[in-house]
Formats: C-alpha cells, structure tokens, sequence
C-alpha cells in the first residue's frame, strides 16, 4: 500500500500537473481572498475556505483522473494486480497519493489564514473547524474521483464522470427541495453539503466526521468491487 | 510446481481456454505454444491471478491460487505481453518500486538489486527514464522485474517479441541460465525459439491443447513415415521409374532441376522399410549415381501446422 502510495506520489511531482493544479488553485485563491478583504466581511476565513471547497469541483477531477485509468492504459494495472498487493491496499495507495497531494495544496492555502491572523484577530477555532470540514469534503471527493477513475481508461472521461458526479453531491441538496416527504429526506440525507456548512459555521459534529469518513470509505470500497468484478468477469 | 486442472475461462459463449490441464516440474522449462489468439495469454494471466478462471484449480507450489492468492502471488514473477512499466521514472526507480510492491526485505534487496541489473543487462542505463528506452530495453527492464525478488516460478509471455536477433539470442541464452533453479513458463508462436530453450512442449489451439511432449519426441510421433530427399545424375523419367518401384516408397516428387539430368527429389517411404539401400543399389546398377541423401525430419514448425490445421478439420 505504502510503495503504492509513494510512486504515486511521486509521479504527481514528476509530472507538471502537481504544480499547474498547485498554482491555479493558489492563484484563484489570491484573488478569492483579496475580494473577500474589499468586502469587509467578518468571518473572512470561513467566507474563505466555502470558495476553496467551490474550487475543489474544478481541482479534484484533474488530480484523480489519472489514477487508476492510466495504469490500466499502460498495462501497469497487471504489475499491480500480480503482486502480492490485495486490491483493496492498491486501492487505499492510490486514494492515499492523490489526498496527501490534496493535502499538500491545503496546505499551501494556510498562508492566507496566516495573513489574516497576523493583520487582525480572527476566531481561530472557526478557522480550524473551516479547514477540518474541508479536508473532509476533499477526502469524499478524491475517493469518488478515484472510483471514476476506475471506471474507464480514459483519462477525461473519468475527470467528466468525477466533475458532473462532484457537481451533483454539491447540489442535491438544492434538488431536494423540488421534492416532498421521502424524496427530500433521502437527498437530504445524502446532501453532504449541509453537513459541511456545520464545519463552516464552526460546529465540529463527531456525526457529521464519521459521515464523512464513511461517505468516502463507500467509494472506496465501489473502486475494489469494481476491479474486483472486472477480473471476474472479463479480464 | 504448477498443477492445472480442467481449467476453463469463457468470455460469454466463447471458450478462451478449454479444459485444460498439464502440469510443470521444479525447475523445467515449459514452452507454450499456440498460432494468435489460442489462449496462451489468458492462460498465463489466471496462472497469475491477474484473472479468474470460470473453473479449474490452479495450483502453484501445492497453493490453490483461488484459495490463497495472496501467497501464490510472493512466488511468481510475470512478464505479460506488454511489459508493465512505469515510463515516467528511470530504471532504478521503477525497480525500487517493484521491490517495495513485492515485499521484498530492503538488506536484500541492495546486492539483488545489483544481480538482476547486471543479469539482464540493464545497468548501465539504470539512470535513464523508462520511456526513453529501446523497446528492447523496455523488454529487459520488464524481465528484470519479473525477477525482483528472486520467484521460484517465471511466467514470461512473449519475452523475445520485438527484439533484434542478436537480443533475442540474448535473451533465449538468459532464460536457459534462469532455468537452472527457476519454474518457467514461456509463451511463443516463434517455433525455433521453444524447440531451443524448452524441455517440454504444449501446444494449444482455440482454447485445448493439441499436445504436450518434449520437442524431440513431437517430431518423432508426428512422422509415421520416412522422409528425405535425393539427389541423382540421370534422366529424371527414368530415375522416377526406378525410385517409385523400390518396395516402401509411398510418395516421390521431383524437387528441383541442379542442371541437365541432376534432379533432387523428394522420398517419402514406410517407416519400418530401409528403402535407401535397395534405392542405392538399383540406382547404381543402372549407372545413375547418388550425389546427395539427406533426411528431413519433421520441423516443430511442421508439426505445429499440422497439428493446428487437423484440428480444424475435426471440428468442422
């Protein structure tokens, strides 16, 4: 799992699509944060981190579509699935590379809370419960992407799938009201959004992590069965 | 080493491989053989685990791979058709990977590491990315990592295509060395190249296998008649008259003009008649004299052929 990890890691760097996402999403950023300052809204950083998740519909297709459809182009998917790895270790190695890539461009966003905490006297814990809602969201989207990426080998059909995919999460909430009684109670189960707003608005809701936390783990075990069935099946 | 039980693989209604079974020792060489599309590669890729078999065992070292795949998986290394290879990253780091992928021990893996470079040929190109190399470095790269990890079986299907003579002499004479103390599978439709390096032989057509034997003993069973040809100076009609007289010939036909009154022909005779004696003396008394008598023995190639086309008529 860990080898696995790691080359993917890797080869993110080794190509420039780490440093190209790394530096839209920096630069979309720059220009969120300063209309956000000319705004002069109070929460600035909850404000702040609720468009960096907006931007993650963009972000996350790009960063997944290549990680499982390009092995299975290459012919690398046989090396994989020959060693001793189980799928589901290739699987987590795979979600594992591209969120720690995720994570490293979160990461680089911390300097705009470092700006505003340096400036002025933000709620600190606000922004912490901003960024712990973020990093949850961003698990459930990378872990769809990759199970996207599973689906196909080509590499922007799994970006289209993950991006209309990601769109729908985002907005079923908003779908949900079109409907009444058991409609709009199962989508607005399903709605993740609402629960990310929690986080927003600095409410850390151990439901609402482990919600998240299982949302993500769903697709993650979708990507074992569906490369597990293919085996099974055709080969 | 490996036990294969009535393994069978359908792709809907078609039979890619049908109920076969064979088994392979400690330490043989088996070659695999078959025209395209006979089944060999899905064979070797349920050999793998890569995947599954409709029915059948599979069986490596007493391991059912259905049942423990994961233990199975630690003692095979796999060369598919198209070598797996990661083409943005040098050789080194490729090979690092597939050690780390295989659980191979990091205090073996240096002096393996250096082995296996230096077995294949690899080392001195050991900085440079995958996807700059020669498709036959590529191939080489592929086989280094088949033996990451030293596996006591080898699964190579294809290892020679797209290679140059010189590197396929190369690789022919490696897999030789390697078959002292590894199992190997090795798949081909390059004739020469099984009757070369294998000590036995399966040939498989639409999914069954035609035959398994070792080579020298293919071409002996498949000739149920003596064939060689001949060359003689005299006039072609009366040489025929005497050759196609002599008792055990079953078959002649004139081959090729040398120049006036020399002909090479083609004797097909009874297996159990010695006809070449009685050929000598006659041909000798009437003062035609034998250049040349040479035996053509059955080519893997002719039997491969033969063995392929008569099972098409059965199924017809």
């Amino acid at each position: 799992m860990l080898a696995i990890m790691r080359r993917d890691f890797r080869s993110y760097f080794n190509s420039p699509i780490a440093y190209v996402l790394i530096g839209l999403f920096m630069l979309l950023l720059g220009l969120f944060f300063n209309s956000l300052i000319g705004y002069g809204i109070s929460d600035i950083m909850s404000e702040f981190v609720a468009s960096m998740s907006s931007l993650l519909l963009i972000i996350i297709p790009i960063l997944t579509m290549r990680s499982m459809a390009e092995d299975k182009k290459n012919g690398t998917e046989v090396l994989l699935l020959t060693s001793p790895a189980r799928v589901t270790e290739i699987v987590l190695g795979k979600f594992l590379a591209s969120f720690c890539v995720f994570l490293v461009m979160t990461a680089a966003s911390l300097i705009f809370p470092l700006i505003t905490i340096m400036a002025g006297k933000p709620d600190i814990m606000l922004i912490i419960s901003s960024y712990l809602g973020y990093i949850l969201i961003g698990a459930v989207f990378v872990s769809l992407g990759i199970f996207a990426s599973s689906l196909t080998e080509n590499q922007i059909v799994a970006a289209i799938i993950s991006l209309v995919s990601i769109f729908l999460i985002q907005n079923i909430g908003y779908l949900a009201s079109f409907f009444s009684g058991f409609l709009n109670k199962a989508f607005l189960w399903l709605s993740i959004m609402d629960r990310y707003n929690d986080f927003n608005k600095g409410i850390i809701d151990l439901t609402s992590i482990m919600f998240m936390i299982s949302y993500a783990a769903v697709f993650i075990v979708l990507t074992v069965r569906v490369i597990e069935h293919k085996r099974w099946s055709q080969g | 080493m490996i036990e294969i039980q009535n393994l069978t693989k359908e792709y809907g209604r078609i039979k890619a491989v049908d109920n076969i079974s064979f088994n392979v020792g400690k330490g043989e060489i088996l070659g695999f053989l078959g025209p395209n599309g006979a089944g060999k590669s899905t064979t070797m890729n349920i050999l793998t685990g890569f995947i599954s078999s409709t029915s059948g065992v599979v069986k490596v070292g007493g391991v059912d791979i259905l049942e423990n795949p994961v233990e199975v998986k630690k003692h095979i290394g796999y060369l598919p058709e198209h070598p797996p290879l990661y083409l943005d990253m040098t050789v080194k780091e490729y090979l690092d990977f597939c050690a780390d992928l295989k659980g191979v021990p990091q205090n073996k893996w240096k002096s393996q590491k250096k082995d296996i470079m230096e077995l294949v040929k690899i080392t001195h190109v050991s900085h440079r990315l995958i996807k700059n190399l020669s498709k036959g470095y590529k191939q080489r790269v592929g086989l280094a990592q088949a033996l990451v990890g030293s596996p006591e079986v080898l699964i190579l299907d294809e290892p020679t295509v797209g290679l140059d003579p010189k590197q396929i002499i190369e690789i022919r004479n490696l897999i030789k060395a390697l078959g002292k103390n590894h199992t190997i599978i090795l798949s081909s439709h390059i004739l020469p190249e099984v009757s070369a390096v294998c000590d036995r032989v399966v040939i498989i057509n639409k999914g069954k296998i035609a035959a398994i034997d070792t080579p020298d003993n293919l071409s002996k069973a498949l000739t149920d008649f003596s064939r060689f040809t001949v060359t003689v100076a005299g006039p072609e009609n009366k040489v025929k008259d005497i050759i196609s007289n002599i008792y055990g010939v079953k078959y002649l036909e004139t081959g090729a003009k040398i120049k006036d009154d020399e002909y090479s022909y083609i004797v097909e005779a009874d297996k159990n008649v010695d006809v070449r004696k009685p050929m000598f003396n006659q041909l000798a008394q009437q003062g035609f004299p034998i250049l040349e008598l040479k035996s053509l023995n059955l080519s893997l190639e002719e039997i491969f052929l033969q063995l392929t086309t008569s099972e098409k008529k059965e199924a017809m």
